[in-house]
């Protein structure tokens, strides 16, 4: 089996999700689209390691969603979205699991996302016709 | 015949519909980023459209990843929004109008769009939110609606040029109906922001305005980037601003500029509103 390479891969820090990722790991983000069952969510938090194995969720791929390793599900094939879907109930939001994929803390990440917009409203006045309150 | 008045986008983020929820619109963080609805809203106020297009991509409440259409077409009665496991408090449901949603279908495929028709379809907060914003949160929605989703989640993913060529179909399809009916078109989601990865939380700002000034003016210029090129400079998620082109390419060539709101950071992301008038009414 040989995938095709991609001129994508090579951006740093990003896993964009595509055939080979949703392939490799389809149990695991079928397990995550569950979670859009309440029911599901509760039989999932009963047992974690039990509802893995009915998805046939195995491995380093299950080692990773016991230890809510967000970082390491990422990278094995979780598409972010469904990751949310077990991270938020949970009580980690997006903003939370960034700062974890990056070792800092949220305040810390909530800082570098307001500096990304440092010297807006002069930018938009500078190109004109933008809202401006 | 069916009108298309204009066209309106707006961010679709999670958080959106919390915040309308907890009542928090008017505080710091939110207050700017709903102000600059206002505008829009008063828009639609004035102009009433019968119907919404609502371009927007699936985050895996109707799909998940055993089938993934690229485009796919609302041909439902009633759209529900329902539990799609992200704490969001699901809204009322949706009105389509059926025989609308056939003859888009039946039109997009004729100028080669095969796209899925869909008789049953869950939206989740990619179409909701936007609505929310734009026309308040309702037991009874005061628009018809149909969606239209794009894959932006698994690639691969449509490009740029694609999402314009199908706003250009959509256009006959829309214009080619012989119900009166005023449509508007709704290109949600982006603008630059990604979730995952030790990348996340990029935003560019000057490339999302630059998007802003272009799709209003030059909407040519996003098509001749590539999907890793869009990526790259305004992250993964950050893709979804491709769907805006969709509404885009059913506009007229010139197009009025109503409004133009540009917020950062909201959540994650860049967020931007633009409301584009067809010049005819």
């Amino acid at each position: 089996m040989t995938w095709t390479k991609h001129d994508y891969e090579d951006i740093p820090g990003t896993y964009v999700f595509d055939g080979k990722h949703a392939y490799g790991a389809y149990p695991l983000n079928k397990l995550l689209f569950s979670f859009c069952d309440e029911a599901n969510r509760t039989e999932f938090d009963r047992d974690p390691a039990a509802y893995c194995d009915k998805f046939g969720v195995t491995g380093e791929y299950k080692e990773f969603v016991l230890g809510k390793d967000f970082l390491s599900m990422l990278r094995s094939g979780a598409n972010i979205y469904y990751m949310a879907k077990m991270a938020i109930p949970r009580g980690t939001s997006v903003q939370d699991a960034g700062a974890q994929f990056q070792g800092i803390t949220t305040p810390e990440f909530q800082a570098k996302l307001s500096a990304r917009a440092e010297g807006l409203v002069d930018k938009l006045k500078a190109r004109g016709g933008y809202w401006l309150g | 015949m069916a009108k298309i008045i204009g066209g309106v986008t707006s961010s679709h983020i999670p958080a959106v519909g919390n915040a309308i929820a907890d009542g928090k619109t008017q505080e710091p963080y939110w207050k700017r980023f709903f102000d600059g609805y206002k505008p829009a809203q008063e828009w639609l106020q004035k102009h009433k459209p019968d119907i919404a297009i609502v371009v927007y991509n699936d985050h895996g409440l109707n799909f998940f990843l055993d089938k993934a259409p690229t485009f796919a077409l609302g041909c439902a009665d009633t759209y529900y929004n329902t539990d799609e496991g992200w704490a969001l408090k699901p809204v009322a449901p949706f009105k389509g109008n059926v025989p609308f949603s056939w003859h888009l279908a039946e039109k997009l495929v004729d100028q080669e769009f095969d796209i899925c028709t869909c008789q049953e379809m869950k939206v989740d907060h990619g179409f909701v939110n936007p609505i929310r914003a734009l026309w308040g949160t309702h037991d009874v929605w005061p628009i018809t609606t149909i969606p239209l989703a794009v894959n932006t989640v698994q690639h691969p993913v449509p490009s740029a040029l694609r999402c314009f060529k199908l706003g250009k179909a959509l256009r006959h399809a829309i214009e080619s109906y012989e119900e009166d009916l005023k449509v508007v078109v709704l290109g949600t989601g982006g603008m630059s922001h990604q979730l995952q990865g030790e990348r996340a939380g990029l935003i560019d700002v000057d490339f999302d305005l630059e998007c802003m000034d272009r799709i209003a003016s030059d909407p040519e210029w996003l098509t001749k980037f590539t999907n890793t090129e869009i990526m790259r400079r305004t992250g993964t998620e950050g893709i979804e601003t491709i769907m805006w082109l969709v509404m885009r390419g059913a506009l007229q060539d010139n197009v009025k500029v109503i409004h133009k709101h540009y917020h950062a950071p909201i959540s994650n992301t860049g967020a931007g509103v633009l409301v584009l008038e067809n010049t005819f009414l």
